[in-house]
């Protein structure tokens, strides 16, 4: 029996079916891990009142790559769920706020620990925890606390997504995942949390079996659709950043 | 005297912090000056660098040219790794955090108050912030350490009896290091424990927005590895 390869010849036809409405994480942290090819397959797409999920709505570093911000500002977003939807330095202003301030598009902000493990229940079928995590803070005013062998910790939900983008180094054409470094983040667990997991990969996808099972880092059966990123100019890659101006 | 002088630089604000750090500690530092404590000379004591992104065991930061672009501390920076660095998702970074492995998080602020709360995720009248790993952080690690600037651009104290702005942890902050000094909340205040050359107790005592206590014997804020 054959494996059919999960390989899809173009950024474009991996996400031509994305609905509007639909519900899509992306992984990355600065610049690694970030699909900066899906997202710009997703501005061309056009899908509409989309739901972002990711580290950060982006924009503050120059040079700017796609990020979720862009997507913002074509108008295909009703709503962010992300870390930072503003930077916590006034001189630097996401392109996202304004956005946001205006009311155009809502958001919800979620302290980054709690992000990654609302991923990991959705995908490990557990629908809520407790965590100290913002107790005391005004994130957790109105909603149910418990206390637990004497501390208090907040009621978190589970954060299921319909697509997931990322970014990784190294596939097998049943969707075996390898990343570098710090490229991994928060891939992962948006892997298991996605009912369709798309994938760009930086080297050339390797039959099935040629990635060790035992150094695999997202297993296939999360992974639904891989794209080689082409060497640049076809293909967007990490760059070096910019330091900032104090 | 006049009250022209600004105090520790940045450097020494974050080595008088890394002057702290122990042999064997689990360390992260935040975003801005706390990222210089990983420069400081702290002699032969080991310590591990965490990253919220799940690199453990980072180093210096990667010299031009040869930086690896998918390998980055939480500040976005290009780093390298130490001998026997670990590499690990965000959820599981984060139970590290959570599940209270991190000796000492390093995080700038806003403002401190002398209970322990501070805040450093949202400005006033901004709608949303930037949390990123601070409340897992602040809620979780053994020890909150803070460093920022004695006062705000307008000349406001950031070391309060409350704090105005939106709390990112309650009761949580240890020790304070500013360009005046270093400074540990007691509930009721703060107490100096060392002032930094060139200011004077009287620049200090105008510039903290509550009760401040100091020793009889007050010593300046040590500029070298001991």
């Amino acid at each position: 029996m054959t494996q059919k390869s999960k390989q899809v010849g173009s950024f474009r036809e991996a996400v031509q079916d994305i609905p509007d409405g639909a519900t899509i994480a992306f992984g990355g942290f600065a610049m690694p891990g970030v699909p900066f090819n899906l997202i710009q397959a997703l501005l061309e797409h056009g899908a509409r009142r989309l739901t972002l999920i990711g580290n950060t709505t982006g924009g503050a570093q120059q040079p700017r790559m796609p990020d979720m911000g862009m997507l913002v500002e074509n108008g295909q977003v009703k709503k962010v769920v992300c870390a930072f939807t503003a930077s916590t330095r006034p001189t630097d202003v996401l392109p996202f706020t304004k956005y946001y301030e205006s009311g155009e598009v809502d958001a919800e902000l979620v302290p980054q620990g709690t992000l990654a493990e609302r991923l990991r229940a959705a995908g490990a079928g557990i629908p809520a925890f407790y965590t100290p995590t913002a107790v005391g803070t005004e994130l957790a005013e109105g909603r149910e606390t418990r206390v637990i062998d004497g501390r208090e910790y907040l009621l978190e939900y589970a954060l299921p997504l319909d697509y997931a983008f990322i970014r990784a180094t190294r596939a097998d054409t049943f969707g075996n995942l390898q990343f570098h470094r710090s490229q991994r983040n928060f891939a992962p667990v948006m892997a298991t949390a996605a009912r369709v997991t798309i994938a760009e990969v930086d080297e050339d996808i390797l039959p099935a079996g040629a990635i060790d099972p035992d150094q695999v880092h997202t297993p296939g059966i999360f992974v639904h659709r891989l794209v080689k990123v082409p060497p640049p100019p076809n293909g967007l890659w990490p760059t070096r950043r910019q330091e900032r101006r104090r | 005297m006049s009250g022209s002088a600004n105090g520790l630089t940045r450097q020494q604000m974050a080595d008088r912090i890394a002057f702290e750090f122990q042999d064997g500690w689990i360390v992260n530092l935040g975003v801005g000056i706390p990222t210089m404590c990983s420069n400081t000379d702290i002699g032969d004591r080991d310590i591990t660098y965490h990253s919220e992104n799940g690199v453990i065991g980072y180093g210096p930061i990667a010299p031009a040219g040869e930086e690896d672009l998918n390998l980055v501390n939480a500040g976005g920076q290009n780093v390298t790794l130490r001998p026997g660095a670990a590499v690990v998702h965000h959820a599981d970074s984060f139970g590290i955090i959570r599940g209270g492995r991190i000796d000492v998080t390093v995080m700038g602020a806003y403002e401190v108050a002398c209970n322990g709360d501070f805040a450093n995720w949202k400005i006033t009248g901004q709608k949303g912030g930037g949390i990123g790993g601070a409340m897992d952080l602040a809620a979780c690690a053994k020890r909150v350490f803070i460093i920022m600037e004695q006062i705000t651009r307008s000349g406001a104290p950031r070391l309060v009896a409350q704090c105005a702005l939106p709390v990112t942890a309650r009761r949580v902050v240890k020790l304070v290091a500013t360009n005046y000094g270093l400074f540990e909340p007691t509930g009721d205040g703060f107490r100096l424990r060392e002032i930094a050359p060139g200011i004077t107790l009287d620049e200090v005592r105008a510039t903290v927005g509550c009760k401040l206590t100091v020793p009889d014997n007050l010593p300046q804020v040590r500029l070298a590895n001991q």
